[in-house]
């Protein structure tokens, strides 16, 4: 009995669309945008990318499923997130040429705010492993100060927040093994094998 | 139990907002108050309390906006001539639904939205109102046999 409502369609696309975009835009100008996220597709299949104002804050494989990624930061970061892909275009636009073999460093603002105490000590130093390089997890370890915690940066490997633009990818086994990755073992694979072309 | 992502709110309940919106406040209108809506919802999210009624919780921010509106068109009325055309019009329909809803008393033109677009329970919609729950449904009830009775008319 509610068809004297049909002139309200339940879903105008067109208006979502427009309503959304100026929603955005508001929210970056009234500094509401706490967490911005988009996708890209890239070899090593759709990525989702977030980044709060400080800089990108996560790069998530499809993997880890991306609705509970964006759960885990309403949860740790801000639930104010919107999917807003302006301000992950450079990051994007790096990680396309990344694929394409033309660039072997990351120039964007990240913000390490999901990796605290000893987790993040071994990020910083995964930056300092160059393009096409590698260094077993025991080197690492050694690097950070700590020879004995080789379990303990396979896990701040494991759990590195940033994987592609923080190369834990360069990090495998003493024994010559690439090991896991957070985007799988065929992407650590696919991501050495890509480096090693150049 | 934590909030999840503002833009799932966004993804979830614009849609139907929108269409509350565009019932009690006319085509273009609804998008301004959308908007302001959506900007005030997304400030204050972060201390909703998760277990909140979202549709209820963004309704009675959207009345808040659309009376600051009405209050402040008031202060300053801007000669019609002068309103901006963003160029959007409506579907086939919609003007003669807005009169219909416009020739209902406030009360219940809200409750018919609130109820049958919203779908609200009449507990909720009441809290909005400021009435009692029997009240919210007589609204409603009221106003929906007076839009019948209208679209009646103008189908004969």
């Amino acid at each position: 009995m509610n068809n004297v409502f049909a002139a309200l369609p339940e879903v105008d696309a067109e208006a979502t669309r427009r309503l959304h975009a100026r929603l955005v835009a508001s929210a970056a100008g009234a500094g509401l945008l706490d967490v911005a996220y988009r996708t890209i597709d890239s070899p090593v299949g759709q990525l989702l990318l977030a980044a709060t104002a400080d800089g990108v804050v996560r790069v998530a494989f499809d993997c880890e499923g991306h609705d509970a990624v964006l759960a885990a930061l309403a949860d740790r970061v801000s639930p104010r997130i919107l999917n807003a892909p302006s301000r992950l275009d450079k990051v994007a636009h790096e990680l396309d040429e990344y694929f394409a073999g033309r660039r072997s460093t990351f120039d964007v603002a990240l913000d390490f705010r999901l990796a605290a105490g000893f987790r993040r000590s071994v990020l910083e130093e995964l930056r300092h492993i160059g393009y096409g390089k590698t260094a077993s997890y025991a080197e690492v370890a050694l690097k950070t100060g700590r020879p004995k915690a080789v379990r303990a940066v396979g896990t701040a490997c494991a759990l590195n927040p940033l994987p592609l633009v923080v190369p834990c990818h360069r990090v495998v086994r003493s024994d010559g093994a690439a090991g896991n990755y957070r985007g799988g073992a065929q992407a650590k694979l696919a991501l050495l094998a890509l480096e090693a072309q150049r | 139990m934590s909030l999840p992502p503002f833009e799932q709110v966004v993804d979830e309940h614009g849609p139907r907002v929108l269409r509350v919106c565009r019932a009690i406040l006319g085509y273009h209108e609804a998008e301004d108050v959308w908007s302001e809506t959506f900007l005030a919802a997304l400030q204050a999210y972060p201390q909703l309390d998760p277990h909140a009624n979202i549709e209820a919780w963004l309704v009675t921010i959207a009345k808040r906006k659309a009376i600051d509106r009405y209050r402040s068109a008031a202060r300053n009325p801007v000669p019609a001539a002068e309103l901006p055309d963003d160029g959007e019009s409506p579907p086939e329909g919609y003007d003669e639904l807005w009169s219909a809803m416009k020739s209902l008393p406030a009360q219940q033109r809200e409750a018919v939205a609130y109820h049958h677009l919203a779908g609200l329970p009449y507990a909720e919609i009441a809290e909005i109102l400021g009435n009692s729950e029997a009240a919210a449904r007589r609204a409603s009830s009221d106003g929906m046999k007076k839009l019948r009775a209208i679209y009646q008319g103008v189908s004969r």
